[in-house]
C-alpha cells in the first residue's frame, strides 16, 4: 500500500483551506458563531441566572445548546459539496489530471475543511472566555474543556458524514437534499421521535436508549449537560434514561470517542466509494 | 505510448465508447475529430484515469491509469475545453502545479509571457474571476510547462482570439518530437500543420484512422 506523500496531503489541506476562509459561507458561519456569543453578552446572560446555571457557565450551556441544532446543518451543507460541487464544476477534472494521489486528494480535503469548520466554533467559546476573564468572571475550565472535546466530535462526526454523501453523489443539488434529510432525521431523534415512542410503550426502554445513543447529536447533547445535576425536566426523559444508566465519566468518554469513530467510519467509506467510482 | 484495447463505456444505457481500439504511439500529433456526442471526451477521460472501463483496457507507457494514476498523469499534460471555475488564487494554483507535477514556477511564467499573458500582476487574483482568454492562456502556459510525454488538448482554442491562437501554434511547432499530441478539434483547418494523423469517431466508435 502507497504511503502518503505528506507535501501533496499539505498542500491540499492548505489550498482548501485558503479557498473556505475566502468563501462567503465562512463569513456567514464564523459570523454566526461569534455573533451568538456576542449576543449571549449583550443579553446579559451572564449575569441571570435560571434552574441554577449562572455566569459564564449558563453562557456555554446556551451556546452549546444552539450549537447542537446549527453546527451539524452547517457542516452538512458546506462540505457536502465540496467534492460533488468539485465535479460538477469540471475542477476535479483539472486538478486531478496531475500527478496527486486520490487518496492525497481526498484526506486533503478532508483535513482542510476539518479546521475551516472546527477553528470559528472553537474561536467564539475563546472569546467567551476572554471576554469573561476580563470582565472577572469566574471561568468553568472544566465546561471549556468538556465542550472543546465534545465539539470537536461533533465536527468529526457530521464532517465524515457530509464527505460520505459528497462522494456517492454526482449533483451537488442532491447532496444538498441528502443533507438536509440526514440533518432532520437526527434532530427528529434526539428527543421528539423517542418521546413518542416511549409514551405509546411500543418499544422497551433499553431499544429506545439504545436508538438514542447511535445519534452523535443526542450523545453531543445529553454529554454537554452531564456536568450538571441530571434532573429530568431540565434534561428530557431519554437523557435523562442515558445519565441513569452510564456513569459520568464513562459517558463523557463515549460521547467524544463515538462520534469521532462515526466521522472517521463515513469519511473512510466515502474514499473507498470515490475511488471504486468514475471520477468525473 | 498509449494503447486503447477494445474499450466499452457505458453511462447507464446510453454507450459512449464501443469496443474501441486504437494505438497512440511516440511522434503521433492526432487531431481527434468527431460530433457532439461521439465519444472523443469519453476516451479522453478513460486515458486520464477518470473512467472504470465496462470492458476492454487502456495503458499509457505500458500502466493502467487507474491503477497506477500517479505514474501515468508524470507523463500528461491536459488543457481542458472549458476552463474550470477554480477558486483558488493564480499564485496558489501555480503552488498546487509546482508541488504536485514538479513544474519550476518560472517555466509557467515564461510560457505564459510567450502566450502574452502577464502572470505577476494577476498573482493574487482568483483564477475563476480572470476572462476566459486569459484562463485559457494560463492553462496551455501550465500543460507546456509539464513538458510531459503526452499533451492532451481539448479545444484548446476556443476561448483565445487569432492572435493567441497564433501564439499557441507557434508555441507547439516542434513540440512534436518524441511526444503524442492529441488534439481534439472541430477545426481541422485551424491544427492542420501540427498533425501527421486525423481520426474521426462517430456514436462511440473510431470511424476512420489516417496517416497523412
Amino acid at each position: 500500500m502507497k504511503r502518503f506523500n505528506l507535501t501533496n496531503l499539505k498542500l491540499i489541506a492548505l489550498l482548501d483551506l485558503k479557498e473556505s476562509i475566502r468563501a462567503k459561507w465562512f463569513l456567514v458561519y464564523s459570523l454566526v458563531f461569534g455573533g451568538l456569543i456576542a449576543l449571549f453578552f449583550i443579553a446579559g446572560v451572564t449575569e441571570s441566572q435560571v434552574m441554577g446555571f449562572s455566569g459564564l457557565s449558563r453562557l456555554l450551556l446556551m451556546y452549546i445548546q444552539i450549537t447542537i441544532i446549527i453546527l451539524p446543518i452547517f457542516i452538512l451543507i458546506t462540505t457536502v459539496r465540496s467534492i460533488s460541487g468539485d465535479r460538477d464544476s469540471h475542477v476535479l477534472e483539472y486538478m486531478l489530471s496531475f500527478p496527486i494521489s486520490l487518496k492525497e486528494y481526498y484526506w486533503g480535503k478532508v483535513i482542510g475543511r476539518f479546521i475551516t469548520v472546527y477553528l470559528p466554533v472553537i474561536f467564539a467559546m475563546l472569546i467567551a472566555i476572554v471576554y469573561g476573564t476580563f470582565k472577572g468572571a469566574e471561568i468553568p475550565w472544566e465546561i471549556f474543556f468538556l465542550y472543546t472535546g465534545l465539539l470537536f466530535a461533533l465536527s468529526s462526526a457530521f464532517l465524515g458524514i457530509a464527505f460520505f454523501i459528497s462522494s456517492f453523489v454526482k449533483s451537488s443539488e442532491v447532496a444538498l437534499g441528502i443533507a438536509f434529510f440526514v440533518w432532520i432525521f437526527l434532530l427528529a431523534f434526539i428527543d421528539i421521535a423517542l418521546i413518542s415512542l416511549m409514551m405509546q410503550q411500543r418499544f422497551n426502554e433499553e431499544l429506545i436508549i439504545g436508538i438514542a445513543l447511535m445519534n452523535p447529536m443526542e450523545i453531543f447533547r445529553v454529554a454537554a449537560i452531564s456536568l450538571f445535576d441530571p434532573e429530568l425536566t431540565v434534561m428530557g426523559p431519554v437523557a435523562f434514561y442515558i445519565l441513569d444508566t452510564f456513569s459520568q465519566t464513562v459517558f463523557v468518554l463515549i460521547s467524544i470517542v463515538y462520534p469521532i469513530l462515526v466521522g472517521l467510519l463515513f469519511a473512510f467509506f466515502g474514499f473507498k466509494i470515490f475511488v471504486k467510482k468514475d471520477l468525473v | 505510448m498509449i494503447e486503447v484495447q477494445k474499450l466499452t463505456k457505458k453511462f447507464g444505457s446510453t454507450v459512449s465508447l464501443d469496443e474501441v481500439s486504437i494505438n497512440f504511439n511516440r511522434n503521433d500529433s492526432i487531431a481527434l475529430m468527431g460530433a457532439n456526442g461521439a465519444g472523443k471526451t469519453t476516451l479522453i477521460r478513460s486515458i486520464l484515469g477518470y473512467y472504470h472501463p465496462n470492458t476492454g483496457s487502456v495503458l499509457v507507457n505500458g500502466l493502467n491509469p487507474i491503477k497506477e494514476r500517479q505514474e501515468v498523469l508524470k507523463h500528461i499534460a491536459f488543457v481542458p475545453q472549458l476552463p474550470p471555475p477554480i477558486k483558488l488564487s493564480i499564485d496558489e494554483l501555480i503552488k498546487y502545479i509546482e508541488v504536485s507535477a514538479n513544474v519550476k514556477r518560472e517555466t509557467i511564467v515564461e510560457y505564459a509571457h510567450e502566450m502574452k499573458l502577464d502572470i505577476k500582476s494577476n498573482i493574487n487574483k482568483s483564477f475563476f474571476k480572470l476572462s476566459g482568454g486569459m484562463k485559457q492562456k494560463l492553462l496551455i502556459s501550465i500543460a507546456l510547462s509539464q513538458e510531459s510525454n503526452i499533451v492532451i488538448f481539448d479545444e484548446p482554442t476556443a476561448n483565445l482570439d487569432p492572435k493567441a491562437r497564433d501564439d499557441f501554434y507557434r508555441l507547439l511547432e516542434g513540440k512534436q518530437k518524441e511526444k503524442v499530441l492529441l488534439f481534439v478539434t472541430h477545426r481541422l483547418e485551424e491544427v492542420k500543420d501540427l498533425v501527421n494523423r486525423e481520426v474521426y469517431m462517430d456514436l462511440g466508435k473510431v470511424v476512420s484512422d489516417e496517416t497523412i
